[in-house]
């Protein structure tokens, strides 16, 4: 794609302040968005991906900053933005929906309130204008009698429906960029495949980028063109989204692909032993030396355990951190 | 749900009080400042004098019913006032933390380690007997177990999902502190607040006992009760009605507090759902 990215990172390091030491709890990040597009971040609980989000909108709190690197928003450096000028971008120009949608969505207010107070918030509508756009935003979102649904409260909405509410409310002011944290871990599968599809469907409409955080390999090589995967902090590989089922290059996504329960294998069928990636996350106190997967990798050799590996752009596009990849 | 007693007894009571001090003007007999008359002076309960009259003549029964007004803009003025600046420095305490949470602490043990009567004592000291320093010296000292509340909802709410849904959808912290996390706190505060109504009445008839309340002749049960004192033996129907009122009220203001709580814990209120 041509033009300038949506949003670019460079170099972002997120420091971690143990109290007497700064640890690195990402470093080395950098992907950039285009407008419009799909972008997946995948890893395991604590690789980082989380906050990795929430430096992009500027809510990283103690003990985790800003270390180091570029955040770039429209073309604007946005990282050393002024705490109202970062609050004027959340919500309005970026959004953000989470896993829990149980929990997201204040249980004393009713719904309709909610997603008006966005309009009266980022667009300045009166509360009247606002309440009529919160009935047409709740029908964007395909849920039934929506003139009568304003006046209910969370509680007597099902979960898919609460996060259909939670999709009104993140797109309400049609932002530039969504991100969408482990969206559908709380929903059942069939609720699941709808949420996903109406998020796709409503910012594929509206033009708006999809950052969508999760641990969910195939659901992220579902929605999204590009995957970049993280491990212990650094993103080890960015792909094309069929590339990395096709022809995973870091061991590590290699090991992620393989243990992948396919239907009709072996596996699948209780034959044979599902493949597993041997050994355990490291602490992020205590990441080893060079490419930190050296410890599970099968391949790893002196160098592994000593040097950084630097990124490695591939022929088939993306790119890939390993000293030995494919 | 199903209404529990002590909730309908309790807003009885207190309706039944408010009521009183709202139709004093169409319930009482007499003008309970200007119609002495040293003739009837101390007479016993009758049909005529349904509580007696005190040395001046006065009717006590008019003078309950008056009295209740000034004890329950008391009680309820002086509460409201405890409960804004509870919930302002608990709420902003445990929202923000740091250094402004250390300092509201600070001063809520202060608050706590020193007998609110005390403190309001020292207030109206001060600035002189009289319905408004009243209001002021009881408003400024009853606060603390508000904010002790509010901070503590305000410490677990803000971890809740929906509260951090809201910073990331850029809401201000005023905003968020309004709209998220005051109307999930409001339940609790609401019942700290009727049982605090309840001990400024009391605290009202205590420093008005002591002469630092309600100026004469202006009639506050504390004051009546004061005023009583000499002629407990001789005419205990002085203070007789007027610590039945008292007792009446802050018993009603208890048990709707209860009745409050049962019903706005958010245990109960799922249940209810």
């Amino acid at each position: 794609m041509t033009g300038a990215p949506l949003i670019e990172v460079e170099d972002l390091r997120i420091d971690l302040d143990d109290g007497s030491r700064r640890v690195a709890a990402a470093e080395g990040i950098s992907f950039r968005i285009d407008r419009g597009e799909t972008f997946g971040l995948v890893g395991e609980s604590g690789c980082g991906k989380s906050i990795t989000a929430l430096a992009l909108i500027g809510l990283l709190r103690q003990p985790l900053s800003i270390g180091s690197g570029v955040i770039r928003f429209d073309g604007r450096e946005i990282q050393h933005l002024s705490a109202t000028a970062q609050r004027n971008l959340r919500g309005n120009r970026i959004a953000m929906i989470f896993q829990e949608p149980m929990t997201a969505l204040n249980p004393v207010s009713p719904v309709g309130r909610q997603i008006a107070e966005m309009f009266v918030l980022h667009k300045g509508k009166s509360w009247r204008e606002a309440n009529q756009l919160a009935v047409e935003a709740l029908a964007s979102v395909r849920v039934p009698a929506p003139e009568r649904r304003v006046k209910d409260y969370p509680h007597q909405l099902s979960g898919g429906m609460r996060q259909r509410v939670m999709i009104a409310i993140a797109l309400a002011c049609g932002p530039d960029l969504l991100i969408a944290d482990e969206p559908t871990t709380a929903l059942d599968v069939t609720v699941q495949a709808e949420i996903i599809e109406l998020m796709r469907n409503l910012c594929a409409e509206r033009g708006t980028a999809i950052l969508m955080i999760s641990h969910d390999l195939g659901l992220v090589a579902n929605v999204c063109r590009r995957v970049a995967v993280m491990y212990a902090g650094r993103i080890v590989e960015e792909r094309g989204s069929a590339d990395i089922f096709r022809a995973p290059s870091h061991p590590y996504t290699q090991g992620l692909v393989d243990s992948l329960p396919r239907l009709g294998s072996r596996a699948a069928l209780g034959r044979n032993r599902l493949k597993e990636i041997a050994g355990v996350v490291p602490a992020i106190t205590n990441f080893p030396d060079g490419c930190r997967f050296n410890p599970r990798c099968a391949n790893a050799t002196d160098i592994c355990r000593s040097v950084v590996p630097t990124a490695d752009f591939l022929e088939a596009g993306g790119l890939v951190r390993c000293h030995h990849h494919a | 749900m199903k209404l529990r007693a002590n909730l309908i007894i309790g807003g009885a009571l207190f309706a039944l009080a408010i009521l009183v001090g709202v139709l004093a003007p169409w319930l009482a007999h007499t003008d309970p400042v200007m119609d002495a008359n040293l003739l009837n002076a101390e007479e016993p309960p009758s049909w005529t004098w349904w509580f007696g009259t005190d040395d001046q003549g006065r009717d006590i029964y008019s003078r309950v019913v008056y009295g209740a007004r000034i004890s329950l803009t008391v009680g309820i003025v002086s509460q409201l006032i405890n409960s804004v600046i509870g919930v302002a420095l608990g709420l902003s305490a445990g929202y923000w933390g740091g250094w402004w949470d250390d300092v509201v602490n600070a001063l809520t043990n202060v608050m706590l380690a020193i007998p609110s009567l005390i403190f309001a004592l020292a207030i109206m000291a001060v600035l002189g007997p009289g319905l408004t320093s009243l209001l002021i010296a009881l408003g400024l000292t009853n606060w603390s177990f508000t904010c002790r509340i509010a901070r503590a909802s305000a410490l677990s709410l803000r971890s809740q999902g929906y509260v951090q849904a809201a910073t990331v959808l850029g809401y201000g912290d005023l905003r968020i502190m309004i709209t998220q996390l005051l109307p999930n706190m409001l339940g609790p505060i609401v019942v700290i607040g009727t049982l605090g109504m309840g001990s400024a009445v009391l605290s009202e008839a205590a420093l008005s006992f002591l002469g630092l309340g309600v100026r004469p002749p202006f009639p506050s049960w504390g004051s009546m009760l004061s005023d009583a004192r000499d002629q407990i033996t001789t005419a205990p129907w002085l203070s007789v009605f007027p610590g039945l009122a008292i007792f009446l009220t802050v018993l009603g203001l208890n048990l709707l507090g209860d009745g409050l709580r049962d019903i706005l814990d958010p245990q109960s209120r799922s249940r209810r759902t």
